[in-house]
């Protein structure tokens, strides 16, 4: 994939519009490695001129800081907000609410200033301004949204997802809990790096249970942890072969057949 | 002898008052107890947020038949009060429902009428609020910090205000003049005709009684509230109005944090430095809270405001799937150690006397605070706008920061951050291999 970063950008003199923040997860992991590259595919598609910074890439700091670490939070934040004030960049979009959530709102008072955009919000955004089209290829087809804390309670974003999940066509069938009062996947507050603490179910699988009573064929969502929570939650309750777990730009990448 | 009841009226009044003042000042020393936090901004944007969610009580009726209950209570509460103005200028100047001849038959028929309905509908919610503790028994209210104490203590104030709709009813149908009239007696004229057989002497005594262990009843309410979880009604206005207005996926970002780190990335700290001659040694700020008094006034004054209605709770997903984890439990358990380090202060002359405890571990468990997903569920549901989950971060702040007492697969987390970049072990240099895969 032809991906260029900041260093590249700035050699030959060039500044993007936009900085793609991976994140770690979409970085690293090979589920969340998917999305990232739907997502580029997708931006490729509407010519956005984008870059990455690769290797200058580092931890937004965001899950030390849920842990409790400040410290570790705050030198992860300045040395990226360095980094990123060095290229004088403007505008992120991240496929990552807990990176969005951080740099949007908590990077600012250290000297990071930037407008961001979760990645549901640049895909509408493109849509809008014509340069991107959804397929209606999912036409009629039962699907469920999971809410990502961050996304949705966490910064009100609860309608660009929606809207764009709308567009290829499907019908979109709410959770028992949703918007506001969507249940969380389980992964927030660093809790994707530890067991769960003793109690009588994980907490993923209860929300797996309320995607399923849907009897929706798809549950899409727009955050990295939330996808691998569902999907095990999925596995769990073994039925892999009913419903599948999706990130919302994985679906308009597919139904454009990218 | 003519005054001595309007002279006891008036020295009741002033008892009742005078003891609630002093409790409301210990309040307000014990929450400033809590460290400064600049809620001054956004004025108007407070004053919104106050009138909508305390006095609209806009987030009530995300629960349908709780938040309908609850608006008709609170109605009632708050134009029924109305009353007590009446009844205390009666009191004191032996008056008997001054506002009639003023106000004319009808306006004045009208209001106690509009007073009594409200009665009556209050009644009926606060029964079925004693069904729904009680008889239903709701899972929010079955928790197990809800056993003992607390579980009185909702019923109490339940029976409080039974009493007190009953004695208002009971005093109006006794007034035989009143009901004579015919103004105003919307229900109490079906109370009436049960008294047909008395005399007028009784019916007057009856009244007379009713009238003064109404007022005695709503006098002791009012300094009950202290005691009790109530105090919600008093203080859900200050706590909207100095709420978080942030979104709430936002954490604050300590400064004591920003100064030391930004000193030690600054290539031009000398790190050997020896600190100028006379300059004061720096007693270095305590990061996060272990104990009520590390937390912000904010976060205290949302303790005395909780009334444990639980519906933080029974939204918690920790909760909801057996862990320890209640965000009310984190609320009263606040609260208790709160009241317990100003009892220490009243006794021991004004200055807190090291007693041993503190809020972690003697109240709240790491265990809890471990459990927390950041979710914000149960910020979002708390029809008051109370944060639990700055409390929880603000310890788990303390608990890795001063104790580095961080479950183990955390710590792994956070040194893999420190030194790759990522929460796992993976090389940083392999950060863009995702594009050629």
């Amino acid at each position: 994939m032809n991906v260029p970063t900041m260093a590249e950008m700035m050699s030959q003199g060039k500044k993007p519009e936009v900085l793609f923040w991976v994140g770690a997860a979409g970085s690293y992991d090979d589920r969340a490695k998917k999305i990232t590259r739907a997502f580029v595919k997708l931006l490729h598609k509407a010519n956005v001129d984008f870059a990455v910074l690769g290797t200058e890439e580092s931890s937004t700091g965001d899950a030390a800081k849920r842990a409790g670490n400040e410290f570790l939070f705050q030198m992860q934040a300045i040395s990226n907000i360095e980094i990123l004030n060095s290229y004088e960049v403007k505008t992120i979009v991240c496929t990552d609410p807990h990176s969005f959530n951080t740099l949007k709102n908590e990077y600012p008072e250290l000297g990071g200033n930037y407008e961001v955009y979760h990645h549901t919000q640049y895909i509408k955004k493109l849509v809008e301004e014509g340069r991107l089209e959804i397929k209606k290829s999912l036409k009629g087809k039962q699907v469920t949204y999971h809410d990502p804390c961050y996304l949705g309670r966490g910064n009100g974003v609860y309608e660009s997802p929606r809207d764009i999940i709308r567009k290829l066509g499907v019908q979109l069938k709410e959770m028992k809990q949703h918007k506001n009062r969507a249940l969380c996947c389980g992964a927030g507050g660093a809790q994707m790096f530890k067991d769960a603490e003793k109690g009588d179910k994980e907490i993923n699988i209860l929300r797996t249970e309320q995607a399923l009573e849907t009897n929706a064929k798809i549950i899409a969502t727009g955050c990295p942890y939330c996808n691998t929570m569902m999907t095990d939650g999925v596995k769990f309750h073994e039925k892999e072969s009913q419903i599948i777990v999706k990130d919302i730009a994985e679906l308009i990448a597919e139904a454009d057949n990218l | 002898m003519d005054y001595l009841p309007n002279v006891i009226f008036a020295i009741a009044l002033l008892l009742g008052i005078g003891f609630f003042v002093s409790n409301v000042l210990k309040l307000v020393r014990n929450i400033k107890l809590g460290k400064d936090l600049d809620r001054s901004d956004n004025k108007l944007e407070r004053w919104k947020n106050m009138a909508r969610i305390a006095l609209g009580q806009s987030k009530m009726v995300s629960r349908p038949i709780a938040g309908f209950l609850h608006i008709v209570v609170y109605i009632g509460f708050v134009v029924i009060n109305i009353e007590v103005l009446e009844i205390i200028i009666d009191g004191l100047f032996g008056t008997h429902r001054v506002f009639q001849p003023l106000l004319g038959n009808s306006i004045y028929g009208f209001l106690i009428g509009t007073f009594e309905i409200l009665a009556f509908l209050v009644l009926v919610a606060v029964i079925i609020f004693w069904l729904r503790r009680n008889i239903v028994q709701l899972k929010r209210f079955m928790s197990k910090e809800m056993k003992g104490w607390p579980k009185n203590d909702g019923n109490l104030i339940l029976y409080f205000e039974i009493v007190l709709m009953s004695l208002f009813i009971l005093m109006n149908a006794t007034d035989y003049s009143f009901q004579q009239a015919g103004f105003g007696n919307p229900i109490s004229q079906f109370v009436a005709p049960w008294f047909s057989e008395y005399s007028l002497e009784t019916l007057s005594s009856i009244e007379h009684k009713a009238w003064w262990a109404h007022i005695i009843g709503i006098l002791i309410f009012l300094n009950y509230l202290y005691y009790s979880k109530h105090l919600h009604i008093l203080l859900a206005f200050p706590n909207t109005f100095y709420a978080n207005l942030q979104p709430k996926g936002q954490f604050n970002n300590l400064s004591s944090v920003t100064k030391e780190v930004r000193m030690m990335m600054d290539p031009d700290t000398d790190p050997y430095a020896i600190p100028e001659e006379g300059a004061e040694e720096e007693i270095p700020e305590k990061f996060g809270a272990s104990d009520v008094t590390d937390l912000n006034w904010v976060q205290l004054l949302n303790a005395y405001t909780c009334t444990e209605c639980g519906r933080c709770t029974s939204s918690c997903p920790a909760n909801m799937t057996g862990k320890e984890l209640s965000p009310r439990a984190i609320m009263m358990k606040t609260r208790d150690r709160l009241e317990e380090v100003g009892r220490n202060i009243d006794s021991n002359k004004g200055t807190f006397k090291e007693d041993g405890k503190q809020l972690l571990n003697d109240y709240i468990t790491p265990e809890e605070l471990w459990a927390c997903t950041s979710c914000n569920a149960c910020v979002e549901e708390c029809p008051i706008d109370i944060d639990p989950l700055s409390i929880i971060m603000d310890m788990r702040r303390f608990l890795v920061m001063e104790q580095s007492a961080a479950p183990q697969e955390l710590n792994m987390m956070m040194t893999n951050i420190e030194n790759n970049g990522a929460p796992w072990q993976y090389n940083q240099q392999d950060r863009l291999n995702w594009k050629d895969e």
